[in-house]
């Protein structure tokens, strides 16, 4: 396959952005006027120059065969990243052959290219060595030492849950929001960041609405599972320990055999909170049939490094997480740019969906959502809801309150018309939220976050 | 989760757990545990078991009534490219981010109605998953509203009908986006206006009107005594397009309406018929109130203005009380006159033909009265000659200044001239007189800009940069231009990228923000050929 043949699309394109100004900027810069000296190599690189507000023009140059997502460097002195310049290029070569043509890299990209891929080798050459370097005893006294204080951590959660079910989840809606913020922190100083994670999210829950109470019980009693299930770690079994150990925020490292597939990009969206940017992608291998998580973090007003277009495919290795039911994993070596593809993730009924969501809470009972293709939905308005009607069954999964609040639902309900359409999103306690959906007859994949 | 909960297990029900976790456990002794300090962790490991079992147990809701599907929209799909463009083009919508300064970047909302009006010429079908954001940008802007209904198709209005943030396309859409009936279904035709809602049987009427004018009349004229009062006006209203002789009788028979505002617009619809019995009524007073005196050295025309406003005058729609400030005879005299048929004027002043007429002198300051009413004239009867005549040469020097002929009244005047003669008149009026007048005159020429015209407002923005004012002077004409101008002049404009010298007397910095403005120009121009081409221009 050659370079030419995977021009990405612009809602691909757009997806890189880190947010909405830089969106629109990007836009504005794709077209022809500010540009020149454009073009494309086979190897993956374009390149061009873009008339600013100086007199020189930014030298912009986006490696799109990096192993991990696009790489992007410019002249200009913006410190979003990538910047408009980089955006607007990938959105002038998306646009096909007129625009950017095929050519010789002039040399200052060739140089900037060249660089690169000498470190990203070096890299891979001295990468495991580096790991090794570190003295393993303390590494074992230092992991000790953590976690005696989470032990203590969790310890100590526990009485405070215990001092608030003896009161009652009524005082709770009192004592409001600063009695959780305190016992967050008090978490994150006992270096349990999942801990931390799930105390912030009670405070939230007793404004939140009618039958607030079964919902304050339900993740108390979580809470209580996962205290429970760490200080009794020794005696569960080693995979379902390792999950615990991963939803109490330990660090934990890829430890699966690398599986080399054509991955088909389901699905890249962010969720932002003051401090950090999270970045999901869904990927479905088309050979093994296996879903694979990969997240990618950027500091706040950043967007995360890496970034995938939705709808292609892309021969990489992917290295499981461990812990049982885990769907998290690293992306690997990539073989190959990611490419254009017809291919779709099989699918399930509604009925299938929500006994998967129900198998997998064996495995992780803290599980939120599975992954979930339905085959054959249609988008139906269900009083003031929405839920996705099998085409086949009288069954249907309601939407969750996300998904019902969002903009993409209107693109699902647009695409689909009436008639039954491929979705692909996560299923859980709360509600399908759908992420990405096929239309009925030939077409894109269509992101719908 | 509208999921059925599974069948309670014997072991404490949940509902049971939930009242003694919300009451406290030292209220409350938890179903099946012990009471005293064990009380809250028992509660918790039994409420945690109950969570997961509830959960695991979910099971799919019943399906709600599935809604009827869209209707098919038979169109062609739109090529990959145009649909890339259309993304760009919806994303890049006002209020997301943005600064005041527009720097050299087209501003792709303002393209988004050429972009519309040639995708329909092509006949393309809108990408579905593009609706939401085509209907959004239509509700924020109802100018769009149209060409953007018409793209976006059947299927918006079945969204439309989903969404109540929407619902202004079933308000544009007639009968709520059912289908108007066909010109052969007369029963459903008459059953619609008999039945249907106002805002129906309006878009009814006016369906019925541009296939078939004189059906309309004759629908109008089954209920026509019924109808309310602000309805007939409506009604009538709609009878402007395709208006002709065979209107004449119902229209007399309005001028006779109880609402003042009803009979007004039926006069001025007869005075558009030259041959209507009104317009004939109106020729002889008219004709009566002007007259050539030959006693003078060169004929003049005198006015001698009407001294009353009789009950005949007033039931074809003349209004007797003038405005405030204006002699109520010159103003019984104007409306006289803009009645009056253009073609009685010639036998009246002695077979002179319109330019003559127009260029014979004027006594007692009667001409700037007697011109502004031939303009209304000639702009309500769309007649070219007088038009031409009242116009005069583009380059003479009253044209720019203020003259009897206002620039409102000349853009209108234009509007009735084939589009070659216009861009060419408002061509010239732009060599003499350059831009800063000319921006109405330009909203009225043919988009894309004739060759001619096109020339003459990049010169003229040459001139006004080398005079040394500074571009958003000219913001207005410039933002027309990058809509407006023929793509192909966008070579012409090359040799104006550069940032020239700066005069001494020039405002500081001007070069560099008109060379700035040109590249946007530019930019615009070579946009708009691609998007044509994406289109499959021809």
């Amino acid at each position: 396959m050659t370079q030419q043949g995977v021009r990405w699309t612009t809602d691909q394109v757009l997806a890189l952005a880190p947010d909405a100004v830089s969106r629109k900027a990007g836009s504005k810069l794709g077209t022809a006027g500010p540009w020149s000296e454009t073009g494309s190599s086979d190897e993956g690189t374009v390149w061009g120059l873009c008339k600013g507000s100086g007199t020189k023009p930014y030298q912009t140059v986006v490696d799109v065969a990096d192993a991990s997502g696009p790489a992007y460097k410019c002249s200009c002195p913006s410190r979003k990243f990538p910047c408009k310049h980089a955006l607007g290029l990938l959105l002038l070569w998306s646009g096909g052959e007129v625009a950017v043509p095929a050519g010789q890299a002039p040399d200052w990209a060739e140089q900037w290219i060249a660089g690169r891929r000498g470190r990203t080798q070096e890299k891979q050459t001295t990468g495991p060595q580096g790991a090794g370097a570190a003295d393993p005893e303390a590494a074992r006294r230092r992991a000790e030492r953590r976690a005696e204080r989470v032990t203590a951590g969790a310890t100590e959660l526990e009485q405070r849950l215990a001092d608030l079910l003896r009161s009652g989840l009524a005082t709770a809606e009192q004592a409001g929001y600063g009695l959780w913020e305190e016992t967050a922190a008090r978490m994150v100083d006992a270096q349990a960041p999942g801990l931390a994670a799930r105390v912030r999210e009670l405070g939230a829950i007793p404004s939140s609405g009618p039958g607030w109470p079964v919902r304050l019980l339900e993740e108390c009693a979580l809470l209580h599972l996962l205290d429970q299930g760490w200080l009794h770690r020794e005696h569960l079994p080693p995979a379902l320990a390792a999950t615990v150990r991963t939803r109490i925020g330990l660090p934990t490292s890829p430890d699966g055999p690398p599986l080399r597939d054509d991955w088909l990009v389901l699905a890249q969206y962010d969720t932002a909170d003051p401090k950090l940017t999270t970045r999901r992608i869904w990927l479905h291998g088309t050979a093994s049939g296996r879903t694979a998580l990969l997240l990618s973090y950027g500091a706040a007003g950043r967007a995360p490094e890496l970034a995938l277009p939705v709808g292609l495919t892309l021969d990489a290795e992917v290295t499981a997480y461990p812990g049982a039911g885990q769907q998290r994993a690293s992306l690997g070596e990539q073989f190959a740019p990611p490419a254009p593809t017809s291919t779709r993730p099989p699918g399930v009924t509604t009925t299938e969906a929500a006994a998967r969501y129900g198998a997998a809470l064996r495995e992780d009972p803290w599980l939120e959502s599975v992954p979930i293709t339905l085959d054959a939905v249609i988008p139906t308005p269900d009083g003031t809801a929405w839920q996705l009607a099998d085409a086949e069954e009288d069954t249907a999964l309601p939407l969750s309150p996300t998904a019902t609040s969002r903009p993409g639902l209107w693109r699902l309900i647009a695409l689909s018309g009436g008639t039954p359409i491929k979705v692909f999103g996560e299923h859980g306690h709360r509600g399908f939220t759908p992420l990405t959906a096929w239309p009925t007859g030939p077409g894109e994949a269509v992101r719908l976050c | 989760m509208t999921g059925t909960p599974p069948p309670a297990a014997p072991p404490p029900a949940w509902e049971d757990l939930v009242t003694a976790a919300l009451l406290g456990t030292d209220r409350r002794t938890p179903p099946g545990a012990p009471p005293g300090r064990t009380a809250p962790a028992a509660l918790l490991d039994a409420a945690a078991a109950e969570t997961v079992r509830r959960r695991a147990g979910l099971r799919p809701g019943r399906a709600a009534p599935r809604p009827e599907p869209a209707p098919e929209d038979p169109r062609p799909a739109l090529p990959a490219a145009a649909v890339r463009r259309l993304g760009l083009l919806l994303a890049d919508r006002p209020g997301s981010g943005g600064s005041g300064r527009r720097g050299t970047a087209p501003d792709l909302m303002e393209l988004l109605p050429q972009w519309l009006a040639a995708a329909n010429s092509r006949g393309f079908a809108a990408p579905a998953e593009a609706l939401p954001a085509l209907l959004d940008a239509a509700r924020g802007r109802t100018d769009l509203r149209p060409a953007a209904l018409e793209f976006a198709g059947p299927r918006a209005l079945w969204l439309a009908r989903l969404n109540p943030d929407w619902r202004f396309a079933l308000r544009a859409t007639p009968g709520g986006g059912a289908v108007l009936p066909g010109p052969e279904e007369t029963d459903r035709i008459n059953q619609l206006w008999q039945e249907g809602l106002f805002a129906e049987r309006v878009a009814l009427l006016a369906a019925v009107r541009s296939r078939d004018p004189d059906a309309a009349r004759e629908l109008l004229a089954t209920t026509w005594p019924t109808e309310r009062a602000e309805d007939r006006l409506m009604f009538l209203d709609s009878l402007r397009t395709g208006l002709g002789p065979r209107d004449e009788p119902l229209l007399e028979q309005a001028l006779a309406d109880r609402s003042r505002n009803v009979r007004a617009t039926a006069a001025e619809l007869l005075s558009a018929l030259p041959g209507s019995a009104l317009a004939a009524r109106m020729a002889v007073r008219a004709g009566a109130c002007v007259a050539v005196d030959h006693t003078q050295d060169t004929p003049t025309l005198v006015v001698e203005a009407p001294h009353e406003c009789d009950a005949a005058m007033e039931r074809d729609g003349v209004v007797p009380k003038a405005p405030s400030g204006r002699g109520e005879r010159s103003w019984w005299f104007g409306q006289l006159v803009e009645a009056a048929p253009l073609a009685s004027w010639q036998a009246r002043l002695g077979g002179r033909t319109p330019q003559e007429i127009v260029a014979l002198p004027v006594a007692d300051d009667w001409l700037s009265e007697l011109h502004a009413a031939w303009c209304r004239a000639a702009v309500r009867q769309r007649d070219a000659d007088w038009s031409r005549a009242l116009l005069g040469v583009p380059s003479a020097p009253e044209a720019g200044g203020p003259g009897a002929v206002s620039l409102a009244e000349r853009a209108k005047l234009l509007g009735t001239l084939p589009a070659g003669e216009r861009a060419e008149w408002v061509a010239g009026f732009i060599a003499a007189h350059g831009l800063s007048e000319a921006f109405q005159l330009l909203g009225v020429c043919a988009v894309p800009w004739a060759p001619p015209l096109g020339r003459s407002v990049v010169d003229a923005l040459n001139i006004a940069r080398d005079a040394g004012s500074y571009p958003w002077s000219f913001s207005g004409v410039m933002g027309l231009a990058e809509r407006c101008l023929d793509p192909a002049e966008a070579g012409r404009l090359d040799a104006l990228l550069a940032i020239p010298d700066e005069p001494e007397d020039a405002s500081p910095g001007a070069g560099g923000y008109w060379a700035e403005a040109f590249q946007r120009l530019g930019t615009t121009l070579r946009l708009r050929a691609v998007m044509s081409e994406e289109l499959g221009a021809s």
